[in-house]
C-alpha cells in the first residue's frame, strides 16, 4: 500500500499541470461546499437563537383559535386562562388597527405585552419611563418603511369587542433592531393593560410566552407549542434551501470529478506497458488497480489540503466579518429570519465530512475505469497493443 | 278690521308652522328621511370614482336592492371588473369574481377591506338596521349647508354592536335628504365624512344623485358614488337575489 501511495504521488507530481488542473477544480469544489454549508449552518443557528430571544421564548401556549399563518383568525382568537396566571408565562394580545402616517392608512397588527416581561428582549421596560397616553414600541422595519421616528406622535384606529371604531393619538417612545421580522414588520407594541382598556378585552389574551423554568399541563381551549416545535419550521425552510444549494455543489463536484474520470481513462490507455511491466515484475492484477485507484483518489487528497490552505483565510474572514445581506431581504417579512450579516459556522463536523465525501466520491471514480486492467491480457500490455 | 283680521290670521300661521316645525322630533325626521331615500325596491345604476394617489378609476355597476336585507351587484365596467358580482343577503355577502370562476363568502374580518380599492369597506355596505334601532338621535341646531337649511341631528349609539358611536347629520329641511355626515370614534375623533350633492327629485321624491365617502383620517379627495339611473319600486324577479345568479 505504502509503495502504491509513493507511485500514485510521483506519477500525479509528474503529470505536471494536467493534474494541478484536477486538483485545482477539486480544491475548488472543496470550498465551495464547505462555505454554502457553513454559510447555512450560521444562518440557522443565529435565527434560532434571534427566534428564541425575539419571538418564542421557550414555548408558546397559543389560543385553539389562534393560527399565526391566518391573518383573519387574529382578531377572534382571544381568550382568559382558566388557571391562575403562571409567573412563567408572559401573555401577549393581538388586534387589528390602522395606523395613519402622514395621511396614509397602513394597516398593521397591535400586540399588547406586560411591560415587566423578562422573557423576550423587546425594551418593554421603556414603557414605565413613558408618560404618553398610548407608548409604542416598534422594529427598525416598521420605524423605515413609513419614515417615523422616535418621538412621533400619529393616529391609531382600532374596533372595540363590539366592533365598534375608536381612534386616538400614540407615541412612538423607542425603535428596537431585530433580526426578527415577524416581531417587527407591520405591527407596534403597546402595553398589554392599555390594550385590554382599549378593546374592553381586560385580562385577554392571544398566546402565552413560556419562560425556562414554565412546565407545561394540558389546559382547555388552549394548545401548547414547544420551543422545539416553533423552531422546527425555521429548520424545515433551512433545509429546503439546503437541498436547492446542493444541486450547485453537486453539480461543482460532478465537473470535478468527470475530469478525474477523464484522466483516469486517458491515463489507463495510455499506459497500457507501465501497466504490463508491473504485471511481469511480479504485481497481480488487483494490486496494479489499487494502484491507479490510489492515483485518482490522491487527487482529492492534495485537492483537500490545497483548499484548507486557500479556505482557511476565506473561511477565517467570514466568520469573523460575516457577509451582509440586502435590505430587500432583510427589510420584509420573508416568513424566515434573516440575520443582516450572516456569520458562516465552519465546524470540524462540516469540515471533515466534506473531506470524506470529496475522497469517497473521488475513489470511486477513479475505481471505475481502473476495474478494466483487471480484464487486460498482461502479455499484450507489455506489448501495447490496445485493448 | 278686515285687514287687521288678515294680518293676524297670517301672523297666527306663521306662528303655528314655526311652532309645528320646531316641534318635530329628531325621530319625525330620520323617518322622513326613511320614507324619502329608501324605497320596497330599486334599481340603480351608478359609477364609483376611486381617487388612487397616482390614478383616478371609475366603475360603473348595476345594483338591485330589496328593503335594507337583499341587494345585488354587477359591475359593468372597466374590462378588469367586468363580470364580477356581489349578494348580500341579510348578514351574508358573496361575491363572484369571473376570472377565477369563484364565489367566495366574506365572513369575519374580509369584511372590513375596501370594495374595489375605495373608502368604502364590505362592512359599510352590510349595515340593515334602521338608524333609529341603533341610535338614539336628538336635534342640536339648524345649520345652513349652501342654500340649504338642514336639522343637524346628533345620533348616539344604545346598542353596543355599532361601527360607530357616534353620528352627526344635517339633514334638509324641507326635501328631508341628507346632505351631510360626520362618522365618529368613541374617542370623538371624527373617522368618515359623508357629503350628498346633486339632490334632484326623481319619482317625486328628492334623492341625492352624487355621495362623496372621504376616510378623514387619510388625504385624498374620498370616493364618489354617482347615481346614473334609479328606479323606485320596480318589480324584481326573485331569482336576482339567488346565489345561482352570481354565476349567470
Amino acid at each position: 500500500m505504502k509503495l502504491a501511495f509513493q507511485l500514485a504521488y510521483k506519477n500525479l507530481v509528474g503529470a505536471g499541470l494536467r493534474s494541478w488542473l484536477n486538483v485545482g477544480i477539486l480544491a475548488f469544489t472543496f470550498i465551495v461546499i464547505i462555505f454554502f454549508n457553513a454559510y447555512l449552518d450560521g444562518w440557522n443557528l443565529q435565527a434560532q437563537r434571534e427566534s428564541i430571544k425575539w419571538e418564542y421564548g421557550h414555548g408558546q401556549l397559543r389560543h385553539q383559535d389562534y393560527d399565526p399563518l391566518d391573518p383573519f383568525s387574529i382578531n377572534e382568537a382571544h381568550g382568559k386562562l382558566n388557571t391562575p396566571l403562571s409567573e412563567n408565562l408572559t401573555a401577549v394580545l393581538i388586534q387589528q388597527a390602522s395606523l395613519y402616517p402622514e395621511g396614509r392608512m397602513v394597516s398593521i397588527l397591535m400586540k399588547g405585552i406586560d411591560s415587566d416581561q423578562k422573557i423576550l428582549e423587546l425594551p418593554t421596560e421603556a414603557f414605565a419611563k413613558s408618560d404618553a397616553n398610548i407608548p409604542a414600541l416598534i422594529g427598525k422595519r416598521m420605524a423605515s418603511s413609513n419614515k417615523l421616528e422616535v418621538g412621533d406622535q400619529l393616529l391609531l384606529r382600532w374596533r372595540d369587542k363590539n366592533g365598534t371604531f375608536d381612534a386616538t393619538e400614540i407615541t412612538i417612545i423607542e425603535i428596537f433592531e431585530t433580526d426578527v421580522t415577524s416581531v417587527d414588520a407591520g405591527q407596534i407594541w403597546i402595553p398589554i393593560e392599555r390594550l385590554w382598556n382599549m378593546t374592553g378585552l381586560k385580562g385577554e389574551a392571544t398566546y402565552f410566552i413560556a419562560s425556562e423554568k414554565y412546565s407545561h399541563s394540558p389546559v382547555d381551549k388552549w394548545y401548547y407549542k414547544s420551543q422545539a416545535e416553533l423552531l422546527k419550521q425555521l429548520q424545515e425552510i433551512i433545509e429546503m434551501k439546503s437541498a436547492s444549494s446542493s444541486i450547485l455543489y453537486f453539480l461543482l463536484l460532478g465537473i470535478a470529478l468527470l475530469a478525474i474520470f477523464d484522466t483516469q481513462v486517458l491515463s489507463i490507455f495510455r499506459r497500457q506497458k507501465e501497466i504490463g511491466t508491473y504485471i511481469a515484475l511480479g504485481m497481480t492484477r488487483w494490486q496494479v488497480v489499487q494502484l491507479f485507484t490510489v492515483e485518482g483518489s490522491m487527487y482529492s487528497i492534495l485537492a483537500s489540503i490545497v483548499g484548507t490552505i486557500i479556505g482557511i483565510p476565506i473561511f477565517w474572514y467570514f466568520s469573523t466579518y460575516g457577509i451582509g445581506m440586502p435590505d430587500y431581504v432583510t427589510q420584509q417579512d420573508m416568513g424566515v429570519t434573516i440575520a443582516q450579516r450572516i456569520y458562516p459556522a465552519f465546524t470540524i463536523g462540516l469540515i471533515m465530512g466534506t473531506i470524506a465525501l470529496v475522497v469517497l466520491s473521488a475513489t470511486i471514480v477513479s475505481f471505475i475505469p481502473s476495474r478494466n486492467i483487471a480484464k487486460m491480457d498482461p502479455v499484450d500490455a507489455l506489448k501495447g497493443k490496445v485493448q | 278690521m278686515k285687514t287687521l283680521l288678515k294680518i293676524s290670521l297670517i301672523g297666527f300661521l306663521i306662528l303655528l308652522s314655526f311652532f309645528t316645525q320646531a316641534q318635530i322630533t329628531a325621530d319625525q325626521v330620520l323617518d322622513k328621511v326613511k320614507d324619502n331615500m329608501n324605497a320596497n325596491s330599486t334599481i340603480t345604476e351608478s359609477k364609483m370614482v376611486i381617487r388612487g394617489k397616482r390614478n383616478t378609476r371609475e366603475i360603473v355597476s348595476k345594483g338591485y336592492a330589496e328593503g335594507n336585507e337583499k341587494s345585488f351587484t354587477e359591475y359593468l365596467s372597466p374590462e378588469r371588473e367586468k363580470g364580477t358580482k356581489m349578494l348580500k343577503l341579510e348578514d351574508k355577502l358573496w361575491i363572484y369574481n369571473p376570472s377565477t370562476d369563484r364565489t367566495i363568502q366574506l365572513s369575519g374580518h374580509m369584511l372590513r377591506q375596501s370594495v374595489m380599492g375605495s373608502d368604502l369597506s364590505y362592512e359599510d355596505m352590510m349595515e340593515d338596521r334602521e338608524l333609529k334601532e341603533i341610535y338614539e338621535a336628538t336635534i342640536i341646531g339648524e345649520e345652513k349647508i349652501g342654500d340649504r337649511t338642514c336639522y343637524v341631528l346628533e345620533l348616539n349609539a344604545i346598542v353596543e354592536d355599532v361601527s360607530y358611536q357616534t353620528r352627526k347629520t344635517w339633514v334638509d329641511t324641507e326635501r328631508f335628504v341628507p346632505l351631510k355626515e360626520d362618522l365618529f370614534a368613541k374617542s370623538g375623533q371624527l373617522l368618515k365624512r359623508i357629503r350628498l350633492e346633486d339632490v334632484k327629485e326623481i319619482d317625486g321624491r328628492w334623492y341625492p344623485t352624487k355621495i362623496n365617502y372621504k376616510d378623514m383620517l387619510m388625504s385624498g379627495e374620498g370616493t364618489d358614488f354617482i347615481v346614473l339611473d334609479i328606479q323606485f319600486n320596480p318589480e324584481i324577479p326573485d331569482y336576482i337575489f339567488n346565489k345561482a345568479s352570481l354565476k349567470r
